[in-house]
């Protein structure tokens, strides 16, 4: 069966310039999606010649009535069992658009289809048996279009031939329904009585319905409006790939929002690292001049090396969204198994996942029920309102503020389980076990400090090996001690003696080994000591990594004593042996040390003495708040 | 300037919030005209081109040598700009035209193609129970099924359209089949807005549909827009053309004076006849072809 069909009504050729729009036909099984989908076909002059003769007589054939349904019921296994499985797309014209109509199921069973189908949705036609009236699978049906962000929706109250066409049984239910959806933060464009079968409401006002003064469903389908694109709202390249074919490194993703063009600076979420855009790359023409807005699936390049990963979003500074590792959902559940507390799940925020756990079920309702009974957890194709706990950082806007970023989904054994709504995101919350209760000190961070003169932090030297980081790390631990600190040395290479001995030296293994440092280093600093770390931490993202740990308390120290130098120093014999090759992956002769671009303090050894150094950090954390400078600072502390 | 009255311009440069809204605006004004029908399908086709290509570890691309599968070419040239990064496999049945054969050899290689070219068993492997022309078409199948298994793909990228034939209109966008290629109609998982299940389970694959939602007309209209080369046999010649491209014993063409794609267009207005009506499986029984799909046919 095919469907691509004329009507009576002229178009334009290619059809490109009349708006189309994406219509899904949702509500209860058996209230008459089929039925107005295959009338609204006729009524349009939409279908092929001799289709609806040849369909009666396949009828005739069968035995059975004509139904209009007969005509979306392609699979031979939908016509035996007398229910649609899957959404279909026919396409017809009204006077002003080319409307293209995703048949969705009602059957309950068939819900993921529906979201399938209205996922793709311009606008929604909500279909409500008169005799049956709202039933569980119309609020059901009410709540995802609400879900999945579709905002126009047209109600129809079908069959009002079974109810003798009662103005009066057609203003309960149109009461009923738009008390729902507008609870829901949907109104309905129109509520429309229509008898499918006999053609009532659908294209023309019969006098069965004189009393009815809005819309046909054909009149209110020519007034939907295609979605547009969200170019007005802050820039979101949620990142796809990273191409390296050839000499360009090319970012890519789709314009979800906003707009870019080269020359704009832009922000990197959520590490949060700046950089321009250098060109707008394309093909068979390269590079594309001009604005590149919403919807456009584009590729730049930038005007510096950064480590940039697929699920990153490029904003502009001013407007990036939040980073965080915790966030509340309201989401739809289709997996069998309920959504309980302590789940571990994968969520999907655009291109970027992260395994999730279930902190707290906030919500948990059934939609298609009219009191909404609450549980502990979100049974299949229920609701609820869930805090989730992300293992990684992701960075995202609540829905209210970008219905694009803002959606979620969940997966479970890699098939999609549920998806939502972003509800609210908590910046700078770090992910917390549901089943791990950490235990708070018994002394509070003041009665530290009223003791050390100082406040707990991370002071953390970065530079070659044999750049001196931990000469300078002993004097500055030396010299806080005798002023009565507590300092406490982390020497990288002391710790991997002990707990990071499982480590090696690939770049997975580095970066564990400073999350490893930095965890270690931030609990000391929150009970109030001053850890020193002295650690090459050549990766500019892992450093990045330990500041988001450790926060506020981190200090960063460049050692930034010149390579030759270094290298003459070499009091361990790495550099003569690496320069031998026989030591792999050594950080020093090659040019893998990243330096710091914002560090606190930058030092350079070959040009000062050790006390000349110390003190200069020690000024440093004065100047920072670390150290106290006088005992009025003290009691202004406390 | 038009978005704002003229007393609020003062505002707007003591406001920063309020000029950056201005701002959006006058981009929004300036973007909304600038992408047609035709540019949004591009752009969803190379969204999902990328995330077949960033979720799936070893894909390739269906090769028909038709009109659709060279806009799909096309539309990943665009998305990796320039070259295809992944195979072009075309399971050959040995019955294509010879326009077909000589449009394959001269455009892999101007293209950059990894082409693969992969044979089909002998017809005497495949059911017997099959009408002949679905017969010859499960043939293919069976081709298909060989060379994932030479290669083991995990993802197959496949020209399909929604509105070419009833049963392909109930495809997800990534569609999963089981271990032996075939297709789970009632058991598909569901597609949020864009985000595609793309984890097959060990051993099977999945097709993706990258022009799913394109229709016949959007192919035309985009081939003409980009001058994507075509096989002639698509052009009316003595009145007849051809409206699909199959093997030469199971594709008929179909009465048209169309001999260039704006004819094509114009004549696409007008027809009812469906695009696949040359094609001779589609006719032999109810669901003949809803079986081979079943099986793992396109």
């Amino acid at each position: 069966m095919n469907m691509i069909v004329t009507s009576a009504s002229p178009g334009t050729p290619n059809g490109t310039t009349r708006p189309q729009v994406r219509i899904v036909i949702v509500g209860h099984v058996d209230h008459g999606k089929s039925t107005l989908v295959g009338r609204l076909l006729h009524e349009t002059g939409s279908l092929p010649e001799g289709k609806l003769e040849m369909l009666k007589a396949v009828s005739a054939r069968r035995g059975m009535p004509f139904e209009w349904s007969f005509l979306l019921d392609a699979l031979q296994t939908e016509r035996d069992q007398g229910i649609t499985i899957d959404t279909t797309q026919i396409r017809f014209r009204t006077n002003s658009r080319d409307i293209v109509l995703i048949d969705a199921p009602g059957h309950a069973e068939f819900l993921r289809n529906m979201i399938t189908g209205a996922s793709q949705a311009d606008g929604a036609v909500l279909i409500i048996d008169a005799l049956e009236g709202v039933r569980d699978q119309t609020r059901r049906h009410g709540y995802l279009l609400h879900l999945l962000g579709v905002k126009q929706v047209a109600v129809v109250v079908n069959k009002m031939d079974r109810v003798d066409f009662s103005a009066a049984r057609f203003k309960d239910i149109s009461d009923e329904i738009s008390a729902h959806l507008n609870g829901l933060g949907v109104t309905p464009t129109a509520v429309i009585p229509i008898s499918a079968r006999d053609g009532d409401g659908v294209a023309m006002r019969t006098d069965r319905i004189s009393w009815y003064k809005g819309p046909t469903v054909v009149e209110a389908l020519d007034h939907l409006e295609p979605a547009r694109p969200l170019e007005a709202l802050a820039l979101r390249l949620p990142v796809q790939a990273i191409y390296k074919f050839d000499d360009r490194r090319i970012v890519a993703g789709r314009i979800e929002s906003g707009s870019l063009i080269a020359g704009d600076e832009i922000v990197i979420m959520p590490a949060g690292k700046i950089a321009k855009i250098k060109t707008v790359e394309s093909w068979p023409m390269t590079p594309v001049a001009g604005r590149q807005g919403a919807g456009r699936s584009v590729g730049i390049t930038l005007d510096r090396e950064l480590f940039i990963e697929r699920g990153d979003i490029i904003a502009h500074a001013g407007s990036a969204p939040r980073e965080t590792r915790r966030l509340r959902a309201r989401i739809f559940w289709l997996h069998d198994k309920p959504l309980a507390k302590g789940d571990q799940l994968l969520v999907r925020c655009g291109p970027k996942e992260s395994r999730a756990t279930v902190v707290a079920i906030e919500k948990a309702v059934d939609p298609g029920e009219l009191s909404s009974s609450e549980n502990k957890a979100i049974g299949r194709n229920h609701v609820g309102e869930i805090d989730i706990s992300l293992s990684n950082p992701i960075a995202t806007d609540p829905y209210t503020e970008n219905p694009r970023t803002g959606r979620l989904v969940i997966e479970v054994s890699g098939r999609i389980a549920g998806g939502g709504l972003v509800l609210s995101v908590d910046a700078g919350q770090r992910a917390v076990p549901v089943d791990i209760v950490p235990v708070e000190s018994a002394l509070r961070s003041d009665e530290r400090s009223a003791r050390y003169r100082h406040n707990g932090a991370v002071v953390w030297l970065t530079g070659l090996p044999a750049s001196g980081k931990s000469t300078l790390a002993r004097a500055l631990e030396r010299r806080l001690f005798t002023n009565g600190g507590s300092p406490i040395l982390l020497d990288g290479d002391t710790l991997r003696a002990g707990l990071n001995s499982d480590l090696g030296f690939s770049a997975t293994d580095r970066s564990e080994n400073i999350r490893r440092l930095a965890e270690v280093a931030t609990h000391l600093a929150r009970n109030g000591h001053i850890a020193i770390v002295a650690a090459v931490s050549p990766a500019r993202e892992d450093r990045a990594a330990a500041r988001r740990i450790a926060d506020t308390a981190f200090r960063e120290i460049h050692v930034a004593t010149p390579a030759e130098v270094c290298e003459e120093r070499d009091p361990k014999g790495h550099y003569k042996k690496a320069r031998a090759g026989a030591l792999a992956s050594f950080t020093g002769i090659g040019n893998d040390y990243e330096k710091p671009e914002a560090a606190e303090l930058v030092i350079d050894t070959s040009k000062r003495t050790v006390a000349e150094a110390a003190d200069e950090i020690e000024q440093m954390l004065k100047a920072s708040g670390v150290l106290f400078d006088e005992l009025v600072d003290l009691a202004a502390n406390i | 300037m038009h978005l704002l009255k003229d007393d609020s311009a003062a505002d707007r440069l003591s406001n920063p919030a309020l000029a950056e809204r201005v701002r959006a605006q006058e981009f929004a004004a300036e973007l909304a005209s600038s992408m047609d029908h035709l540019d949004q399908l591009e752009a969803q086709s190379i969204y999902i081109f990328r995330e077949a290509f960033a979720r799936l570890k070893k894909i390739a691309l269906l090769w028909s040598l038709g009109k659709d599968s060279n806009v799909m070419i096309w539309l990943a040239r665009k998305a990796f700009f320039g070259k295809m990064p992944f195979p072009a496999l075309h399971v050959d049945t040995g019955k294509k035209f010879p326009e077909m054969y000589r449009f394959r050899d001269h455009y892999g290689k101007e293209w950059d193609l990894d082409l693969r070219v992969e044979p089909c068993p002998p017809i005497d492997a495949v059911d017997p129970t099959l009408p002949p022309a679905a017969r010859s078409a499960a043939r293919k199948t069976e081709g298909l099924k060989m060379a994932l298994a030479k290669y083991g793909f995990d993802g197959l990228i496949a020209g399909i359209r929604r509105d070419e034939e009833a049963t392909r209109a109930k495809e997800r966008v990534f569609s999963p089949r089981g271990l032996e290629g075939n297709w789970d109609v009632r058991d598909q998982p569901p597609e949020f807005w864009d985000h595609f299940n793309a984890s097959p389970p060990q051993g099977a694959h999945l097709r993706i549909h990258p022009i799913l939602h394109w229709t016949e007309a959007d192919i035309w209209a985009y081939t003409k827009r980009e001058n994507i080369p075509i096989i002639p046999l698509y052009l009316a010649k003595n009145g007849k053309r051809y409206r699909s491209l199959g093997d030469q014993d199971i594709t008929n063409p179909v009465a048209s004076n169309a001999s260039n794609i704006d004819e094509i267009l114009i004549e696409l207005e007008q027809t009812k006849v469906p695009e696949r009506s040359g094609r001779a499986l589609d006719h032999e029984t109810e669901d003949a072809f809803e079986r081979l799909r079943v099986a793992g046919y396109l």
